[in-house]
């Protein structure tokens, strides 16, 4: 082949490419569009009448209620708790688990393919559904909420422990087996040390997580403070809900800085 | 002590790495295979301990006959035999101590090892790092340590063990020659001290010579000469190191 017609065909197939890329850009930007349109977001209507609603709502928040704040704290607190609970529980859960689904350290090829599946579905739960059922199933109050919180995390948690333990360096692994561990001491004592400070960074974000969504949690009455912010908004005491929303972000900031603090002294 | 009869092992990539290769190892010698990368060292060497299982062929050792009879007598043989890896194989960040006491894991049962080890084992820790010059360091993270350091402390987990087998997979090929001839002379030094039959891979031909009590030649997965580094005439350097293609029978694709 001659250098002329050899440039020509790179040319082409650079061509080919760029075309190719543009058509995919093109069809993420309609599939945009079309989903906006769908949820109503072209509607300019709805939106000049939101304004003074929205106004309306504002002063009504303004200024935030902070009178009843004495019975806030027992909530607060309770929602801390639900946090750290899950956490534990969902832990506990996803370290077994997250070692059946990595394909490194699972047994056998079916139950990797069993707990994968089963975490994919714990996942694929919301928490808010899974609270309705507890709160049917053991009555209101933070347990329904810490077992919620704990069932949803362990398909989120155990897949995110499960990656990281799938890229351990697999050379400190034979060294352990050469010197006749069996393979359990090859997970406690090789695959272990390796991932422990990526697990905790997982836990941490999660138990963070947690609070976050413990808080919408009591919505469904599973305890904690979403359980007065519920009361409050149906009371219509748009100034006592601003209160506890701001309570629940000051709380909210208290924890991801403890989480920061953590993550940097177990390094 | 140790010998491997008519070892044959083919790769899932239908690679055959050793063809029906036999030797015998006596008991407190310093053995060296040499040959060029690919002649079959490394799967050798993991054949004598069992993290490559034999397609053909069987390990024997003096105390259990062959080392495949069952899942424990391999473990058992493995607890004996201390081994060492080219990259040290060390976990970065756990300390050199840390690492030295994961030697020591196959004295104790499952949940016993989860519990920290207590300080007798600390201690024999401490002194085997100190026999490799490196008790001042037992507290630095692994990944801190030189490579001729963390070599040592490869070293050092293998002895851990108390082994009375030690093999070594190239265990100076990632170091510069002056440190590689340093740590080679500890191994060296520390396996006579404690009458340890030890097995090392080289392809370094002056590193073979200057501590081998016997060099066992390897090329294309055979075994192509077996006797003390004296005999080791031209000739027989030739057929270890000679091209393949040229006198070698090319490994099956």
């Amino acid at each position: 082949m001659n250098r002329a017609a050899f440039y020509e065909t790179v040319l082409v197939s650079e061509r080919k490419a760029a075309r190719r890329s543009s058509v995919l850009v093109g069809a993420i930007l309609l599939a945009s569009i079309a989903a906006l349109a769908t949820t109503g977001f072209f509607d300019a209507q709805r939106f000049a009448e939101a304004g003074p609603a929205i106004r309306q709502l504002a002063s009504e928040m303004v200024p935030p209620d902070f009178g009843r704040w004495q019975s806030w704290l027992r909530p607060l607190l309770d929602t801390l708790a639900m946090s750290i609970a899950g956490t534990v529980l969902a832990v506990m859960l996803s370290l077994p688990l997250a070692l059946l689904a990595a394909p490194n350290t699972s047994p056998h090829a079916t139950v990797y393919f069993i707990t994968r599946t089963l975490l994919a579905f714990l996942r694929s739960v919301p928490e808010i559904i899974l609270g309705v059922l507890f709160v049917a199933a053991v009555g209101f109050g933070a347990l329904p909420g810490v077992l919620a919180l704990a069932l949803h995390s362990v398909g989120m948690v155990g897949k995110f422990y499960a990656e990281a333990i799938e890229h351990v360096d697999p050379k400190p692994l034979e060294a352990a087996r050469a010197a006749g561990a069996s393979p359990f001491q090859v997970i406690t004592h090789a695959v272990l040390p390796q991932v422990l400070p990526q697990l905790t960074d997982v836990t941490i974000y999660r138990w963070e997580y947690h609070f976050r969504a413990s808080a919408v949690l009591g919505i469904v009455g599973a305890g904690g403070i979403g359980f007065e912010l519920m009361a409050a908004l149906r009371l219509l005491n748009y100034d006592q809900v601003s209160a506890i929303l701001l309570s629940i972000l000051a709380c909210v900031l208290v924890v991801d800085s403890i989480g920061a603090f953590l993550r940097k002294s177990l390094k | 002590m140790l010998s491997a009869r008519e070892v044959s092992v083919v790769y899932a990539n239908s690679l055959r790495a050793l063809d029906s290769a036999s030797i015998q190892i006596q008991r407190g010698q310093f053995v060296v295979l040499l040959g060029k990368s690919g002649a079959g060292k490394s799967t050798l060497l993991r054949c004598f301990n069992g993290l490559v299982r034999p397609t053909s062929g069987d390990i024997h050792v003096e105390a259990f006959g062959s080392i495949f009879e069952s899942s424990t007598t391999l473990r058992e043989h493995r607890r004996r035999t201390g081994m060492v890896f080219q990259q040290h194989h060390l976990i970065g960040r756990l300390t050199a101590l840390e690492n030295v006491l994961m030697g020591r894991l196959s004295r104790y049962g499952g949940l016993r090892t989860l519990l920290p080890f207590g300080r007798a084992d600390r201690l024999a820790a401490l002194e085997i790092l100190d026999r490799v010059g490196l008790a001042d360091r037992a507290l630095a993270r692994a990944d801190q340590l030189s490579g001729g350091q963390q070599q040592r402390v490869g070293i050092a987990r293998a002895m851990a063990q108390q082994p009375t087998l030690m093999l070594a997979d190239e265990p100076v090929a990632s170091l510069d020659p002056a440190t590689a001839v340093q740590v080679l002379g500890d191994l060296h030094r520390i396996c006579r001290e404690d009458g340890i039959t030890t097995v090392v891979s080289l392809h370094q031909l002056d590193l073979a010579r200057r501590f081998a009590d016997r060099i066992v030649g390897l090329a294309g997965g055979r075994v192509v000469f077996s006797a003390a580094p004296g005999e080791l005439v031209t000739e027989s350097i030739d057929t270890i190191y000679a091209q393949p293609g040229a006198t070698l029978p090319v490994a099956a694709e």
